[in-house]
């Protein structure tokens, strides 16, 4: 079963890694995630600064503006998708995630299935 | 003949409901199904046990009629099948054989007990759902004893085993190492249904001792099954203790006792004989949990003869060790209280005034009915008045305000 870990990670320091979580635990995180077979994909998102949104009106216009730019706290800076067995083993591997340290959360969604 | 069979089965299926759907859950790892071909196998029971007699092993004939009634089921929707043989392949990978008591149905009910609590579910779902499929209650039973709609109650139900399904909450039992995350949870479910029943937060009824029955009921089941387990021993305990006392809590017109004034010789023996024994595995083995603290002072009440002659001080000291395992206002204000049988209304009176910021208790009655008491007590008849306003403008059930209006009448005749 595919879960998505949507990381929301704490306040960045100038190291590039957040509070209570360094640059050398995101490799080793990411390591033991490729090591342990569950990897299905996972990117990290460049900084907040560079997002645009784009939305499409009734009568087909579009409205392209800068941003979003939410509360700094509840960024998502990144995700993994895992396939794991069941709902606590994605809980344990969003526990270890270092963006669920140091004011971040991590958000677990079960990837939907239809069946394919 | 007929209403005979029918009171067998309903006995059984009461009793065993938990245990097979717990072995149908394990065996076919989807609560709906397990629901479903349970209740179809009561419903054959209720047609062939008035002709055929009960069978000797009526767990094990209700076992078997599920299981052939989701094997037909599964045989008709593929797709279903398919489905549930991925998850059943990833199930068995995992799962720990299950244990043998010997009795008619194997008792796989742990499993359930930790999905039904799990901490990725709602907590006003987890007490519904576990006593929905631990104690065999129907969900409008379950709505009536939480007070709520049936359909609200069915949807809370719904939505929780659409979680456990979709998201993929495993039935499982934790690994022991996971235990200490995991089981505060389960217990903090069967206390709350114990609360919910013990004193309803609305409403005419001061009890609804089903919901604290089924609790206990649970709970020995809990116990039974984890043994070692000392915080569900404590909580078996503390519950046994509290329930002990409810013929004595509500007087006759339905008016609320307090301890002070209860009569001791209404409360149930049987109960405190059992939990007795039960504390010295709670407490010994390394620091006790708060359950087990809070059995120890319930303890104390039960082997008093009277309030005055309590062992107050011995209270006193176990809500000193309760306050630093749980911290919390509720407590500091049930030492207060212990704090003025043992040293009088004054300092008990300050520790409640220094209380007064708390948010938990300002909009919580029992604060200011106690320090309504302790100022009654030290004579501040005008400031006694005003804190039972205070309290009576804050209680919730009947027998509650009536007993609020008594004690404000004998401060303030004038009210």
């Amino acid at each position: 079963m595919k879960y998505m870990l949507l990381i929301h990670a704490g306040a960045v320091n100038a190291e590039g890694g957040a509070e209570g979580c360094t640059v050398q635990d995101w490799m080793e995180y990411d390591k033991s995630v490729q090591d342990a077979g569950i990897f299905v994909s996972g990117e990290s998102l460049a900084d907040l600064v560079t997002a645009t949104t784009v939305r499409v009106a009734a009568d087909g216009e579009r409205t392209v503006v800068d941003g979003p730019f939410a509360e700094t706290r509840e960024v998502l800076g990144g995700f993994y998708v895992i396939d794991v067995p069941d709902l606590d083993v994605a809980l344990d591997w969003a526990a270890r995630c270092p963006g669920a340290r140091g004011g971040g959360s991590v958000v677990v969604r079960p990837v939907a299935d239809f069946g394919a | 003949m007929r209403g005979e069979a029918a009171g067998a089965v309903e006995s059984v299926f009461r009793e065993e409901h938990g245990r097979l759907l717990a072995v149908l859950v394990r065996r076919f790892g989807d609560l709906d199904l397990a629901e479903e071909v349970a209740s179809e196998a009561l419903e054959a029971a209720l047609v062939h046990w008035p002709v055929q007699g009960v069978p000797d092993r009526p767990g094990a004939w209700l076992l078997t009629t599920a299981r052939r009634k989701a094997v037909d089921r599964l045989r008709r929707d593929q797709a279903y099948a398919a489905r549930l043989a991925v998850l059943q392949a990833e199930t068995d990978r995992a799962a720990p054989p299950p244990a043998d008591d010997g009795a008619d149905i194997p008792d796989e009910r742990l499993q359930l007990f930790f999905t039904c609590a799990h901490p990725a579910l709602p907590p006003e779902a987890r007490g519904a759902l576990t006593l929905r499929c631990l104690a065999g209650l129907t969900t409008p039973e379950v709505a009536r004893a939480y007070l709520v709609p049936q359909t609200t109650m069915a949807q809370r139900i719904v939505r929780a085993k659409k979680k456990i399904r979709e998201a993929r909450i495993p039935f499982r039992v934790p690994e022991p190492h996971e235990l200490p995350a995991r089981l505060p949870g389960v217990l903090q479910t069967l206390y709350s249904l114990f609360n919910e029943g013990y004193s309803a937060s609305s409403g005419p009824d001061l009890q609804r001792p089903d919901l604290a029955e089924e609790a206990i009921r649970l709970t020995r089941v809990l116990h039974r099954l984890l043994p070692a387990a000392r915080e569900t021993t404590g909580l078996l305990a503390l519950m046994l203790l509290t329930h002990a006392r409810r013929a004595a809590r509500t007087a006759p017109n339905g008016d609320l006792v307090l301890l002070a004034v209860q009569d001791r010789a209404r409360w149930d023996r049987p109960l405190i004989e059992e939990a007795l024994p039960l504390l010295p595995a709670a407490l010994a083995g390394g620091p006790p949990g708060p359950y087990a603290v809070q059995a120890a002072i319930a303890a104390l009440h039960a082997e008093a003869p009277t309030f005055a002659t309590t062992d107050w001080p011995q209270i006193v000291a176990l809500y000193d060790v309760l306050l630093t395992l749980t911290p919390s206002p509720l407590i500091a204000l049930n030492r207060a209280a212990a704090l003025a049988m043992r040293d009088g209304p004054e300092p008990a009176l300050l520790l409640l005034d220094a209380l007064a910021d708390e948010d938990e208790l300002r909009a919580h009655h029992p604060y200011h009915a106690a320090r309504a008491d302790l100022l009654h007590r030290l004579g501040r008849l005008p400031e006694a008045a005003a804190a039972y306003r205070q309290a009576l403008a804050l209680a919730g059930t009947a027998p509650e305000r009536t007993h609020l209006q008594r004690r404000l009448r004998a401060v303030d005749p004038a009210a």
